[in-house]
């Protein structure tokens, strides 16, 4: 089995015209919570699609739990729990009745499948609604009885396709909370998200996909460190003094700073970050610039990817997300 | 916050979970695909358990059309060749049913796919067969349902079959073959469509079916060509063979598909299961690999 409870090299798969994997490497260790990160149509699905066995490769290979996801699937699929971007339970039966169901078609004993489905429905929270028909359920509720479906064989391999999309901030912390269990428990995770924060919050480790393939492999921490480490960022009363805000900044950072006009605002990657703030306070106040805001940070995820996929973000905001002097005048 | 419940409880499983092997050689495969089977044909067991209303308002359509063609037109109507209406068109109600069942199946299984529900049937280590044939199981045991209910309805208008309950038998026997030939297709169409909302298109096609056969109308009424269309009509094979076995009014027209009903009312749901019940199995063990 190795010591790589995923391992896959070179997938390569097509639909159509349109190349969803172009020669995909990954490797993912045992109970690690692993992130795939990277815009719409980047691969992130096709790569989880291909490693479920629910997809079949044009080229490379990808074994799970060591086996090997075309020749072997059926013995792959007893190793893995996948939870897809559609809660994917039935909306009519209740939470239990969908734990059964799906324990009895892993071919558990019908008391296995009930003792298990009571057991998952207590380590989820769903006690309360295990006798009501999903129908009924909150988002969070049916992505947790999704997670409980994907965790019956106590599978060391669980796939999760977006599994915070469209959810509440709320529900969304409760599926946060619910990974971060199953990893302790020894779960090896492999977790697709557009949410940078969620990457960030969940994962140990990251590999950042674009046009199907990795562009980018590390903790969050040291991705962060690849795009210059911490950012110093000055904001002035005076826009006035941008021009010799930035000159300040230039001559501390010796990189290019960025000025955004709008806000007021000037920042630069600064290297050694105590001596760096100190020093730009000095030379600020002897530059004369009056100073509304000074903070020294480090880069977000967001920064990390612009930086790697170029302008693609993977949230893609549109543009009439900020509020703009015409939605204001509209409130 | 609640979140340290989670935390502290065993989300793996305390106790080791027997994870069954695939089964290996033919005869565990089949055990394994009925088992499959029987749990997906349970689960539309409890789907009705839950929904008594949707049966009810299922059943409710077929015995509303019987009883409408009943006290309408069949008081009207004469068949040409000689016949009442009422008795000829009861069989094409019952084979009418039995078509239009493609609907439902289409419905489950397009259903099914859109919510990703048979995406994590097919990341387990389940029988490829099962989803079709619980579906089929299922699915016959309501159109066996509608096969109490409707003929019940004809007998209150004044519908009898004539050659003995064997003969009877042996027609409600075939209306069943060719709902099977319909889950068939169903399922099939279902897994290949985008999605639950194309059931338009097959309620299109249906309406043709249903009309270029002999369930309503004489063919010998018809032109020549359409005559030969709506005799070829698998659904008049079945509607056809039906007469004959109930003792119902058959105006013959001589025509070979005519003449051989029953072998047709066989032939044709055979021919439809077996091309479309591998085309099903197979799309959806490759649905977009």
């Amino acid at each position: 089995m190795g010591e790589h409870m995923i391992r896959a090299t070179g997938l390569r798969r097509r639909f159509g015209r349109a190349t969803a994997l172009d020669g995909l490497d990954l490797a993912v260790p045992a109970g690690v919570v692993h992130g795939l990160l990277g815009p719409n149509g980047a691969g992130k699905s096709t790569t989880v699609r291909v490693l479920a066995t629910l997809i079949r490769p044009d080229g490379g290979r990808a074994e799970v739990a060591g086996h090997d996801v075309v020749r072997d699937a059926a013995r792959a699929r007893t190793r893995i729990g996948l939870v897809g971007q559609h809660a994917a339970v039935d909306e009519l039966l209740t939470g239990r009745q969908n734990l059964v169901l799906f324990g009895r078609l892993f071919h558990l004993t019908t008391r296995t499948a009930r003792a298990r489905a009571a057991e998952l429905l207590a380590a989820f929270r769903l006690e309360e609604a295990a006798d009501r028909p999903v129908r009924g359920y909150s988002g969070g509720m049916r992505r947790r009885l999704d997670l409980a479906a994907g965790m019956i064989l106590a599978p060391p391999v669980l796939f999760l396709d977006e599994p915070t999309t469209g959810l509440d901030p709320r529900a969304r912390t409760e599926v946060w909370d619910a990974v971060r269990a199953l990893a302790e428990g020894g779960t090896t995770v492999l977790l697709t998200t557009q949410y940078l924060e969620e990457a960030d919050r969940l994962a140990h480790s990251l590999s950042v996909i674009d046009h199907g393939r990795v562009i980018a492999e590390g903790s969050p921490d040291l991705l962060k460190s690849r795009v210059g480490g911490d950012r110093l960022d000055v904001a002035v009363a005076d826009p006035a003094d941008l021009p010799a805000a930035a000159a300040v900044l230039a001559r501390i950072s010796g990189g290019e700073p960025e000025t955004d006009a709008a806000a007021a605002r000037v920042g630069a990657p600064v290297a050694d970050r105590a001596a760096a703030l100190t020093e730009a306070v000095r030379a600020l106040d002897a530059a004369g610039v009056e100073v509304a805001d000074i903070a020294l940070r480090r880069p977000t995820l967001d920064e990390v990817f612009l930086a790697l996929t170029g302008d693609r973000s993977p949230q893609e905001p549109a543009p009439d997300d900020r509020p703009t002097a015409r939605t204001e005048a509209a409130v | 916050m609640t979140t340290t419940t989670l935390e502290d409880r065993p989300v793996t499983t305390t106790t080791a979970i027997p994870v069954p092997p695939p089964p290996a050689g033919p005869a565990a495969r089949l055990r394994w695909a009925a088992a499959d089977t029987w749990t997906i044909t349970g689960r539309a067991l409890a789907h009705w358990a839950r929904q008594p209303g949707q049966v009810v308002a299922g059943l409710l359509f077929p015995v509303l059309v019987v009883l409408m063609m009943g006290y309408l037109f069949g008081g009207q109507t004469e068949v040409p060749g000689g016949g009442d209406y009422r008795a000829y068109v009861m069989p094409g109600m019952f084979a009418m049913a039995m078509l239009f069942g493609v609907e439902n199946t289409f419905a489950a299984v397009a259903t099914d796919k859109r919510r990703g529900v048979t995406d994590r049937f097919r990341a387990m280590p389940m029988a490829p067969s099962a989803m079709v044939a619980g579906r089929a199981v299922a699915d016959l045991l309501q159109a066996a349902a509608a096969l109490v209910v409707m003929p019940l309805c004809g007998l209150l208008v004044g519908w009898r079959w004539h050659d003995g309950v064997g003969r009877a038998l042996a027609a409600f026997g075939l209306l069943l073959a060719l709902r099977l030939a319909m889950v068939a297709v169903g399922a099939y169409l279902g897994l290949v469509a985008s999605g639950p909302e194309s059931l338009m298109v097959v309620q299109i096609l249906v309406w043709p079916v249903s009309f270029l056969s002999s369930a309503l109308v004489v063919p010998a009424t018809l032109p020549g060509w359409l005559a030969a269309i709506a005799e070829w009509n698998p659904l008049s094979a079945t509607v056809t063979a039906g007469r004959e076995l109930f003792g119902d009014p058959v105006p013959g027209s001589g025509s070979w598909a005519a003449e051989h009903a029953l072998t047709l009312a066989v032939a044709w749901p055979v021919l439809l299961a077996a091309v479309f019940f591998p085309l099903a199995v197979r799309r959806y063990r490759n649905l977009d690999r």
